[in-house]
């Protein structure tokens, strides 16, 4: 026969080669555009002095290109909203995996993982005329679209992720690891805390990992709810202008070529490095606390 | 019987949900004897097992009638603190099942545990336990490595060892030479042999001979019914039921 077994393995061997080839093509293409877009912005402005240059007035004359306020306010945002999901998405796990009845979980899990596809452009709309009267008026301030609404639309963004994730990781430790742990006389939360976590952890923080990546590139709630000021924040009452929030909002006004455009290409690049810096430290604990054997997970 | 009675258990029933366990179980075990508990798969030998530390109490849906007693006092009453319970019967399972922790970390988990916080007196038990393990010797250059690296044969003592740094009365068994060589299996079934001296040890099993071997009382459990108990040779030798004799030729089960 003309095709043979062995033709067609090599065929397939192809085929699937050039599928895998495109996409990895795809995306060093876009990450290559986006670097020689960018670059250009440092012949005008310093690398340190468009770093951590205080202001950012691109449309002036003569413009600045100072992008220190938007870096901070992207982290300020991203901490806090760390600082809120991780201990409740983390918590909650444990309640559902480990503590909840059956009967529960079963129905508050897929509520919970509902949340998750809730599009981010109603969590902003949610913020912007639920959250942020009520922020204006607890805390008697000039404006409710600020940092703390921004973290607090993220952190609720990323809870469904983390909580679902984490509560897999908890839930599939070995039964035999609580009921050796159980056997020796120790409680239910002496159990859970040195023993199931522990063993779960490079879940959990597999977990955190993806849900704090969809809140540091998040565009659309910042947009909506951060207040958008390119200051340097001083309470997590003022507004922030967050690194996505900034491109998305003035890549269409920003003439093609011109030094606004440019300057917008090397936010990217520095967001890309802030994502890529995340993705790998987060990387790194995960396999860090991996654990082999029986506990692998 | 000049031995002391460490358990009496009473006319227990068991129940998982509708499905009958157990029934009418009555046996008691006594001091530094090594009793074993055989039967065909399925027989509620397990269960009645996990009875006596009240491991059964994590499954939802359970019910439990009669009484075990343990130095006098029922482990059913209400006001018995369940955690000081498994304190006092420790327990070694059918699959080694060492945490991911360092060899010296799964020892002194217990003690930890227990509330101990003085470094020297942990490190202190945790060789004393290893010892008593049999473990000592092979591992005393490595008890900071993980224990996932041990052999199968190694980690059940290992976790015999961590069941003795509590320091229980009684240690239940359940099939821990199942997933063993004979090598390994040898090793364990010596262990028992000594550990008989200080404990009260229980021991289900599959394999007859090892029953033979380690145990001084033998109960045979069918069907959820205890068949008969009595003097390990005896029994193997001897038995006076039907039932039990078919079983331990082989006819069976």
């Amino acid at each position: 026969m003309w095709f043979t077994q062995k033709k067609k393995e090599k065929f397939m061997h192809f085929a699937f080669f050039l599928v895998a080839a495109a996409s990895v093509a795809a995306l060093f293409m876009i990450t290559l555009f986006l670097f020689l877009e960018g670059i250009p912005i440092f012949e005008k402005v310093g690398f340190t002095e468009f770093l951590f240059g205080n202001y950012w007035y691109p449309t002036s004359e003569p413009a600045d290109f100072g992008i220190f306020p938007l870096i901070i306010g992207s982290l300020a945002i991203t901490i806090i909203s760390a600082l809120i999901s991780i201990p409740l998405g983390v918590m909650s796990a444990i309640y559902l995996a480990e503590i909840a009845s059956a009967r529960l979980r079963e129905i508050v899990k897929p509520i919970i993982e509902l949340m998750a596809s809730l599009p981010s452009v109603v969590i902003g709309f949610f913020g912007m005329v639920v959250v942020a009267p009520i922020l204006q008026d607890t805390f008697d301030i000039a404006t409710g679209l600020n940092i703390f609404n921004a973290s607090l639309m993220l952190a609720f963004m990323s809870v469904p992720t983390i909580c679902s994730l984490s509560e897999d990781a908890v839930y599939n430790v070995p039964v035999n690891l609580k009921e050796a742990s159980l056997a020796l006389g120790a409680t239910q939360l002496e159990t859970i805390f040195k023993v199931t976590l522990p063993a779960s952890i490079s879940g959990i923080s597999t977990a955190v990992i993806l849900g704090m990546s969809r809140a540091i590139g998040e565009t659309m709630v910042v947009l909506m709810v951060a207040g958008g000021a390119a200051m340097v924040p001083e309470s997590i009452f003022d507004p922030a202008r967050p690194l996505p929030a900034c491109i998305a909002a003035e890549m269409g006004e920003a003439p093609y070529h011109g030094d606004h455009y440019y300057a917008l290409f090397a936010i990217g690049i520095v967001l890309f490095v802030f994502t890529f810096i995340f993705n790998f430290v987060a990387d790194y604990i995960s396999h860090k606390y991996k654990q082999t054997g029986d506990a692998t997970l | 019987m000049d031995k002391k009675l460490k358990i009496r258990s009473k006319n227990l029933n068991f129940y998982y949900s509708q499905f009958k366990a157990l029934h009418d179980i009555s046996l008691d075990f006594y001091e530094n004897q090594a009793t074993a508990l055989i039967g065909p798969s399925g027989c509620g030998k397990s269960t009645f097992l996990r009875c006596l530390n009240r491991m059964n109490d994590l499954i939802t849906g359970i019910r439990v009638e009669g009484s075990i007693l343990i130095d006098g006092k029922n482990i059913y009453d209400p006001s018995i603190d369940v955690v000081s319970l498994r304190g006092r019967v420790g327990m070694v399972f059918q699959k080694p099942n060492p945490f991911p922790k360092t060899i010296f970390e799964n020892v002194a988990y217990g003690l930890k545990i227990k509330g101990i916080k003085d470094k020297n007196l942990i490190a202190e038990y945790v060789e004393k336990s290893l010892r008593a393990g049999a473990l000592w010797d092979e591992v005393k250059d490595r008890l900071n490595n993980t224990a996932l690296g041990l052999s199968g044969g190694q980690q059940q003592r290992l976790c015999i060892a961590r069941a003795l740094a509590v320091n229980p009365d009684v240690l239940l068994m359940d099939e821990p030479c199942s997933a063993l060589d004979p090598i390994a299996t040898q090793k364990i079934e010596e262990l028992i042999h000594d550990l008989k001296k200080s404990y009260t040890i229980i021991i289900v099993t599959h394999n007859m001979q090892q029953a033979a071997r380690t145990s001084d009382i033998t109960a045979f459990f069918y069907m959820g019914k205890l068949i008969e108990a009595g003097k390990t040779d005896t029994i193997f030798t001897n038995p006076a039921l039907k039932t039990t004799e078919d079983y331990i030729t082989g006819r069976f089960g």
